[in-house]
């Protein structure tokens, strides 16, 4: 198994990732050998193994239903790289091809 | 260089010190090492002295104190503070302040701890050697031409150096206990649920746990204290009680306790001699205490760097898409309006590409790739479980032994540079740690001795789950026989 | 519309908004309307290191919503990351349920808006919980400035309630969704407010078209952006035809064009083509490590399930079968809520006449509701004052338009049914005086006589209003009686 240009641009696009040429170029064999390296993982037999998706065996945990006070609105825009008196901004979302609607 | 936080303690109390002095003499340290082995992103000395004056005066009006008063404690930058900026040594979160405190850092200033400031490790804790950091390397106070380890690497680099007596790690795969054996001190990851993940910056969600660091055991157990405890904040935290862990400290005797010894791991090609001997004379100390050692296998172990290696990567390519600098963190300052993509996915990709490092963007492509669609079930389900049948091999060897001993890392601190231009060399730093993550278990990283060089070697105990205790009351046995922890390096001076 | 045997299919994705006092992980008042940016934590603004906790109520209300549609609640279920990147989403992934939902495979009975008399069973795929996104503000004008991004409703609790594709008409669209509706507030689970986006439906449709012997399924649409069940009725009927339109033109198949999304427009009434994603969707669900599975024992699912009481439908049922009423009347009862039909149902007792007592609801009181705004908690005439009004009219004593001018006094003043009459002077008049009125009105009115004689019965008529003005609290049914007894009809 090999990752083609191409297959790096792609999965950069799905991270979100704009990668230079070089990046590409660099980034691609790395990758390929990373998962050759994670591959021996299929030479085990798990036919019967439920999986283990948190470290501990646990269940139900939650919280009442009761209000906590939130953030102030000037903490909450704090980090924003953007913002105007309420509200995050962003660039224009108008115009993209991943329109809110599709999800 | 700093006493111990016991012996800091204890001055305090007898009216030779005030937390003032002591932080004003941390600050000194930090000051005449930082220049050669950068293990701070950031020192909060005015706040730091504020802290101190603040445990002074409560001591001197004789109100109560918290267990750690006056203490200086170095927190891993990973962890979230209000006061301080949260970088995670990230280019994406350079001028990050977050808005609340991370559960541990709460407890910090509950027990009236002193936060000296926040310690450099490898990008997002991405890293073996804290090479990865967006703010310079992390040099090892043994030798600053090799790593400290990582990726907490300025947690266990500002311990050694005799900065601070306590310090805060995070360790998802060995990112607090390889960096404690490269750099001689004690470090310990607990079990998984038992301290708050609560404000920690998420690598890899359910291996990640934030652990104590300092020179010997009765520190370690001092600061895991503090910790330790159930967070209703935190889904997948423990709710159980909280042993008192310096009780325990006091015997060397070790009569009735079962140390397996893995026969696997003293096989591997990969060991270095010394590391291997440095085993095999811990386990010769044990016996003298008391134990027996028995032979055990974890017949999987040869898959837990790949095991550990899609399910850390494909955890992480989640936890980091909040980094897309919409809300914080970095945002390019050339957004491409023409793009294609249209000029907002034009803005994520430019801004993680500049806010991330080569490293990060590895794992998260590996981690994107390996949930992908068609691809999950090879990769991340099979990881899955696997990582169960890891699970079962310790839950195994624990009905044969109640501890297990082996190796922390494969080799002594190598030098910076050595491995970074290979992903799969760095990974295989991980060999011998990233089981107790992939199973929930404590385990504790001592000072074991030193090769011919004279570069620390650590040895490693895991436990079953929530056995922190009996991990304690063993190391602390071993740490009463041996005189490992008491080595100190050369002082550092300001040249390199 | 068409020369060929068409069959309309349409499956129904409705996200409905439950109604806890908190969001779905963090406690943050998930309420609506409030400035944004002011109801966010570090959990919902997706800060690093922040963590969620799953809110108990919400667990209870999407299984008594599912037990209510006939769902089974799996003794496991789990929390699943669904990842795309948007900027009302601010962690890259909504916590969402992939393969394990809470509420699986239920249906929901609506009676058949060709067929009165029959009643449909739409199937319920599955129901699961996931948390809300905030809101984009865009510039609708240019669409070259920022998006102004507020994460209020970010993480507030929805349940995806995803029908199988059994709904054949627009008209049972809309029955559908005015039963889902009926039995979510009902059981207080959720407003269902189209206008605050309680309540929020995406459509796939597309045609089964009969033609030359084979069946040819048209291109599939999901249709979105419509704010009111009158918004969703017609985008599907103006879809409908435009699918069979265009492919009498185009000829274009499910094979050819397996999926496409389209807006409905209300002004322009019509749907129109959404730019399509380039990229196709890979959302990499897996369970999220923050959180733990939910197991909900057998006992407590049984617990929930006795909780529910009495469901819409099957007050619909009782109300015809015990009450007498038809199915219309008992529609517009139901369709009211459970308070109405408390009243209703103590009205109905109490006066001892069941279709009285719906017909004076129908009419007096929900027109006063509506007139006045306000619910039938805190109508001012009382179930029993009502019932107690009625009960006199069955009885005789009053006739309905006294007895609206007491329940017109009951509106306006506080006071029993038996004080409201006696402020108005209504007394119960003497037969004798009613004879001698009688007979003073027919020896003043011959015509009318002569008339009712000739066989124009309806003639009295003229001489009961007359009788009203002389003595208001003259039953009408009663002069009318005297009348034709007097004239010796």
């Amino acid at each position: 198994m090999s990752l083609t240009a191409d297959d790096v641009r792609r999965l950069a696009l799905l991270a979100r990732l704009e990668l230079t040429d070089e990046e590409v170029d660099a980034i691609g064999p790395q990758v390929t050998k990373i998962l050759g390296f994670v591959e021996q993982l299929a030479l085990l037999d798990t036919e019967d193994v439920e999986p283990m998706t948190t470290a501990l065996d646990l269940d139900n945990r939650w919280r009442a239903d009761e209000l906590v006070p939130s953030l102030t609105n000037e903490q909450a825009l704090q980090n924003a790289p953007a913002k105007d008196d309420s509200c995050f901004l962003v660039p224009p979302v108008l115009g993209t091809a991943a329109s809110k609607s599709s999800h | 260089m700093l006493d111990s936080a016991a012996e800091l303690l204890r001055l305090q109390e007898n009216g030779d010190l005030t937390a003032v002095e002591i932080t004003e003499k941390s600050l000194s340290a930090i000051e005449s090492s930082e220049k050669s082995i950068n293990a701070f992103t950031h020192v909060a000395a005015e706040k730091a002295i504020e802290t101190a004056r603040r445990v002074d005066a409560k001591r001197a009006a004789g109100e109560p104190l918290g267990p750690l008063a006056g203490i200086p404690v170095a927190v891993k930058d990973v962890l979230c503070t209000s006061d301080m900026p949260t970088t995670c040594s990230s280019r994406m979160l350079k001028d990050f302040l977050p808005p609340y405190d991370a559960t541990v850092v709460e407890k910090l200033r509950v027990a009236d701890a002193v936060i000296i400031g926040k310690t450099n490790m490898d990008e997002f804790a991405m890293g073996a050697s804290t090479e990865t950091s967006a703010f310079g390397v992390t040099r090892n106070p043994w030798d600053t031409d090799r790593t400290p380890g990582g990726s907490s690497g300025g947690a266990a680099a500002c311990v050694a150096a005799g900065n601070v007596p306590l310090s805060l790690g995070s360790d998802t795969g060995g990112s607090i206990r390889q960096p404690a054996a490269f750099c001689g001190i004690t470090g310990l990851k607990p079990t998984y649920g038992r301290v708050s993940r609560y404000g920690l910056v998420a690598f890899a969600s359910s291996l990640d746990q934030v652990g104590p660091m300092a020179w010997s055991v009765p520190d370690v157990a001092l600061l895991l204290q503090a910790i330790a405890g159930f967070e209703p904040r935190d889904s997948t935290s423990l709710n159980q009680y909280v042993p008192n862990y310096s009780e325990i400290l006091q015997t060397t005797d070790l009569r009735g306790l079962k140390i397996g010894i893995l026969s696997e791991s003293s096989e591997t090609e990969a060991l270095d001699p010394a590391i291997r001997k440095a085993v095999q004379d811990a386990g010769e100390v044990f016996r003298s205490c008391g134990a027996e050692l028995v032979e055990v296998n974890l017949p999987h172990s040869e898959y837990w760097v790949p095991t550990y290696y899609v399910i850390a990567p494909c955890e992480a390519s989640s936890n980091l898409s909040r980094y897309d600098g919409a809300h914080y963190g970095h945002r390019t300052e050339s957004i491409d309006t023409g793009s294609e993509h249209g000029p907002l996915v034009s803005a994520y990709c430019r801004s993680r590409d500049e806010g991330f490092g080569a490293e990060v963007k590895r794992r998260i492509m590996v981690g994107t790739y390996a949930l992908s669609e068609g691809y999950a079930d090879k990769y991340y389900n099979q990881a899955l479980k696997v990582r169960r049948l890891i699970k079962g091999d310790f839950d195994n060897a624990f009905t044969q032994c109640d501890l297990l001993l082996g190796p922390v890392t494969p080799s002594p601190a190598f030098r910076i540079g050595e491995k970074v231009d290979d992903p799969i060399q760095m990974y295989l730093c991980d060999l011998f740690t990233v089981g107790a993550n992939l199973a929930g278990l404590p385990a504790i990283s001592l000072p074991g001795g030193s090769d011919s060089k004279g570069l620390p070697i650590g040895i490693q105990l895991q436990a079953p789950v929530l056995e922190e205790s009996r991990l304690l009351f063993a190391a602390g046995a071993f740490q009463t026989a041996t005189d490992h922890h008491k080595q100190r390096p050369q002082p550092l001076t300001e040249t390199k | 519309m068409s020369k060929h045997e068409i069959t309309t299919i349409i499956g129904l994705e409705v996200h409905v908004q439950l109604k806890t006092k908190t969001k779905l992980f963090c406690s943050c008042s998930a309420a609506f309307g409030a400035p944004p940016n002011t109801q966010v934590c570090p959990v919902c603004l997706g800060l690093p290191g922040a963590l969620p906790v799953m809110n108990e109520e919400a667990i209870e209300l999407a299984i008594r919503a599912g037990l209510a549609i006939n769902c089974s609640i799996p003794p496991m279920t789990k929390w699943d990351r669904k990842q795309y990147f948007y900027p009302d989403l601010p962690k890259g992934y909504q916590i969402s349920q992939f393969d394990l939902p809470i509420c699986a495979d239920g249906y929901l009975e609506i009676t058949d808006p060709e067929d009165p008399d029959s009643i449909r069973h739409i199937g319920i795929i599955r129901a699961h919980l996931e948390e809300d996104a905030g809101k984009s503000m865009h510039d609708e004008q240019t669409g070259k400035s920022d998006t102004r991004i507020d994460l209020n409703r970010c993480g507030t609790p929805l349940l995806e309630i995803v029908s199988q594709p059994d709904l054949r008409s627009a008209a049972e669209v809309k029955e559908y969704l005015t039963q889902l509706k009926l039995i979510l507030t009902h059981l207080d689970v959720s407003d269902c407010e189209m206008q605050e986006g309680s309540l929020r439906v995406d459509a796939n449709v597309n045609l089964h078209i009969r033609f030359d012997g084979k069946k040819i399924a048209t291109p599939i649409v999901e249709v979105k952006n419509m704010n009111s069940f009158r918004a969703v009725e017609r985008a599907l009927e103006y879809e409908i035809e435009r699918q069979y339109a265009d492919w009498e033109v185009d000829g274009l198949t499910i094979e050819d064009n397996p999926k496409t999304t389209r807006g409905w427009d209300d002004v322009k009434e019509r749907t129109f083509v959404q730019r399509e994603k380039e990229e196709s969707a890979d959302y990499r669900y897996f369970p999220d490590p923050d959180l733990l599975p939910i197991r909900i024992p057998a006992e407590r699912v049984e617990e929930l399930r006795q909780s529910l009481g009495e469901l819409p439908r099957e007050t619909f049922a009782r109300l015809q079968s015990q009450h007498g009423l038809k199915p219309y009347d008992a529609d517009v009862i139901v369709n009211q809520g459970p308070a109405m039909i408390a009243y209703y149902e103590r009205v109905s007792e109490l006066s001892g006449d069941a279709k009285r007592a719906s017909s004076w609801i129908q009419q007096d009181v929900m027109r006063t509701l509506k007139d006045r705004d306000v619910s039938i908690d805190d109508f001012l005439v009382t179930s029993v004052q009502l019932g107690e009004l009625l009960k006199r009219v069955s009885d005789g004593q009053l006739d309905n338009t006294r007895a609206r001018d007491v329940f017109s006094y009951l509106l306006e003043k506080e006071s029993t049914v038996e004080q409201a009459i006696a402020a108005l002077g209504i007394e119960q008049v003497d037969s004798s005086e009613i004879d001698a009125l009688c007979q003073a009105l027919l020896d003043a009115n011959p015509a009318v006589v002569d008339d009712v004689r000739g066989g124009k019965v309806q003639a009295v008529g003229s001489l009961i209003g007359q009788a009203k003005k002389k003595n208001p609290n003259a039953n009408p049914q009663q002069v009318r009686e005297t009348l034709l007894r007097l004239i010796g009809k």
